[in-house]
């Protein structure tokens, strides 16, 4: 049987709905469906030809721009890119959808079909239940795919055990909305439908989980929804962390300045378990915390996948990767990058955000391209910026510049948004250019 | 800081004038960072290869070397106002700035679609002519020596730029200064939208 790459993809994209074998759903949560038939398994999707190929596991901020950039380097090498979801929706930008900002959640949705036109990156919509270093293959629900190199950027998965009662229920009624999509609209509804002089409850983990600031950016914009809709209303943050672990002299400054009589912090609160027919949260067993609204944000590993396929570390939760090509350590010819990852660092490590994966795919990319051509490999240097929106018209910036030192990654300069607000207007502005640019860059 | 990059350049130095390399001498077999490895990071906010789709962010694509290492020395010292490029710049020698220009040199010229007044563009080109072109050539696609491409530049950006140069936030050469200085308002809002709709 003959296949063009139309009818591929349809044939794959129709299959994407078949058993799988304890992934994760969209949502992060263990699915319990049969395993995958054993044809499924062992059918190989597209035989490889004589091209070198380079699989790349997951189409968010790093998956897309490894893929596209493998491309762009060396249009020799065949790219195919594995992802479940027809359409990409950004953690990045929203908690402003989630805080009544944006309509809806089309500024922050991407496709894919501009990245199989424009660069000829084949996509595949199908789920991947295991990559098979030893093999050389990824394995879907469709079907494996052999590889010469393989770069996964699988994202976060959240470890809902350390959280007594955060069953199937809870993950509905106390949304995390900390992977953007569904989640995200769950948590706006009830903020939506919550009433006049009701509480509201965020509460996040400890370091490190995705996205440092993300909670406190949260918290902001809630905030300012409820000051502005539900001024009777109450916003606790939880943070498990013994204080603000992200730009705290701009997000404590922001809050005693704008929200004061809307936003409690409260820091040195885990929460370990949920309570949903009551409507609380305990902390530590010791303290219980009342609400109308619940946006529990658990403790968080790498992707369920990488925890199946043996590339989590001894932590049992992050992916260690060497600082040449952010490949494994744990298994040869398997790149990772972005939130999953723990890579060697001296000093704070890169943040778990978007900008970092972006920056880091673009590395991982340079240098797969280079291993398959017998090139030598080039050292890392990359970005990180990361705006966060304290109002509906003002935002605040930490930036960074890491490069390699003694074999690790390091910090060469570091530096947020002066705490006298005097340029939060016009950073509100460049973030939204930020949103435009990086959406693009993954998307065309 | 020594960062690696620096020490294989010197280990490669060392190795050009005959020096025996030890196994443990370098932490990474790897090469210093092309001006590709560094670039690549700036189109998170500036667009792949430097072609931006936001409208407050200039596009970077097709400038001259000698624009873009001048445009960084001034944002790292805060010479020119910046809110993130500063902060960043601080990251950097000026070997990858000239790095950076080179990469961004190399790229084609970005052409945007953008809603501009057709009066104004009319205007705008006569004025451009008469004071802007010995400088920005080709109506403001090429650079020469250190100025930037203005064409197609985002209006909104080239706003924010021009309201910088009003304010004296943001300097400008004698030369500019000279001519920009004797434009009425009306005709420095026309030039900028004659150079936003230049293709």
């Amino acid at each position: 049987m003959t296949l063009d790459r139309r009818n591929f993809i349809k044939l794959v994209g129709g299959a994407s709905g078949l058993a799988l074998a304890g992934c994760a759903t969209q949502d992060g949560r263990q699915q319990t469906a049969p395993a995958a038939p054993a044809v499924a398994k062992t059918t190989e999707l597209m035989p490889k030809g004589g091209a070198r190929r380079v699989v790349v596991v997951g189409g968010g901020y790093g998956g897309t721009i490894a893929a596209k950039y493998v491309r762009m380097l060396d249009p020799s090498i065949e790219v195919i890119l594995v992802e479940k979801n027809k359409q990409f929706v950004s953690c990045p930008f929203s908690n402003f959808y989630i805080a009544g900002l944006m309509k809806d959640m089309s500024a922050l949705t991407i496709g894919y079909d501009k990245l199989a036109a424009n660069h000829g990156v084949k996509v595949v919509h199908a789920e991947v239940t295991q990559i098979d270093a030893a093999a050389k293959k990824v394995v879907t629900s469709a079907g494996t795919l052999s590889y010469d190199r393989c770069i996964v950027s699988p994202g976060i998965d959240f470890r809902s055990e350390e959280i007594e009662g955060y069953d199937a229920k809870a993950f509905e009624a106390f949304p995390h909305a900390y992977k953007a999509g569904p989640q995200s609209a769950l948590l706006r509804n009830q903020l939506m439908a919550m009433k006049d002089g009701g509480t509201v409850i965020i509460s996040m983990p400890l370091v490190p989980y995705r996205c440092p600031p993300g909670p406190y950016e949260r918290a902001c914009l809630i905030a300012h929804y409820l000051k502005k809709h539900k001024p009777k209303s109450k916003l606790i943050l939880l943070d498990a962390n013994p204080d603000v672990v992200s730009k705290k002299g701009l997000f404590t400054k922001a809050w005693n300045n704008y929200y004061k009589g809307n936003l409690e912090y409260v820091g040195g609160k885990k929460v370990t378990q949920v309570n949903v027919a009551g409507r609380s949260v305990s902390v530590e067993g010791i303290e219980d915390f009342k609400g109308d609204v619940f946006n529990v944000i658990p403790p968080q590993r790498a992707a369920n996948v990488m925890v199946k396929s043996a590339l989590v570390g001894e932590d049992k939760r992050w992916c260690p990767v060497d600082t040449v090509s952010f490949e494994s350590t744990l298994a040869k010819g398997v790149h990772i990058l972005g939130d999953s990852t723990s890579i060697p660092s001296d000093g704070p490590p890169m943040p778990k955000s978007g900008y970092s994966a972006n920056s880091q795919a673009k590395f991982c990319a340079i240098n797969i391209v280079n291993l398959l051509n017998g090139k030598p490999t080039v050292q890392f240097s990359g970005i990180n910026v990361c705006y966060s929106a304290i109002s509906d018209t003002e935002s605040v910036s930490i930036s960074h510049v890491f490069a390699l030192v003694n074999g690790k990654i390091k910090v060469t300069s570091s530096a947020v948004s002066p705490v006298d607000f005097s340029l939060t207007k016009v950073e509100f502005t460049y973030g939204e250019s930020w949103l435009r640019n990086i959406l693009t860059e993954m998307s065309t | 800081m020594k960062t690696d990059r620096m020490k294989t350049a010197l280990l490669g130095t060392a190795a050009f004038a005959g020096f025996a390399l030890g196994g443990a001498a370098s932490a990474s077999p790897s090469v210093p960072p092309t001006p590709e490895m560094i670039s690549f990071a700036c189109a998170g906010c500036h667009g792949t290869s430097g072609a931006s789709a936001g409208l407050t962010m200039p596009t970077l694509a097709s400038h001259s070397k000698a624009s873009i290492v001048d445009a960084m020395k001034k944002f790292k010292t805060g010479e020119r106002p910046s809110t993130v490029m500063g902060r960043l710049a601080k990251g950097y020698s000026d070997a990858d700035f000239a790095a950076m220009g080179d990469f961004f040199s190399r790229q084609k010229f970005h052409p945007t679609h953008q809603v501009v007044d057709a009066a104004k563009v009319k205007r705008g080109a006569d004025i451009e002519e008469a004071n802007c072109s010995r400088c920005h050539l080709d109506q403001g696609k090429e650079g020469k020596d250190d100025t930037p491409v203005m064409a197609s530049q985002w209006l909104e950006y080239l706003k924010m730029q021009a309201a910088l140069y009003d304010s004296g936030a943001r300097k400008m050469s004698k030369d500019m200064a000279d001519k920009w200085n004797r434009l009425s308002k009306e005709d420095r809002e026309a030039l900028l939208h004659f150079y936003a709709s230049v293709k």
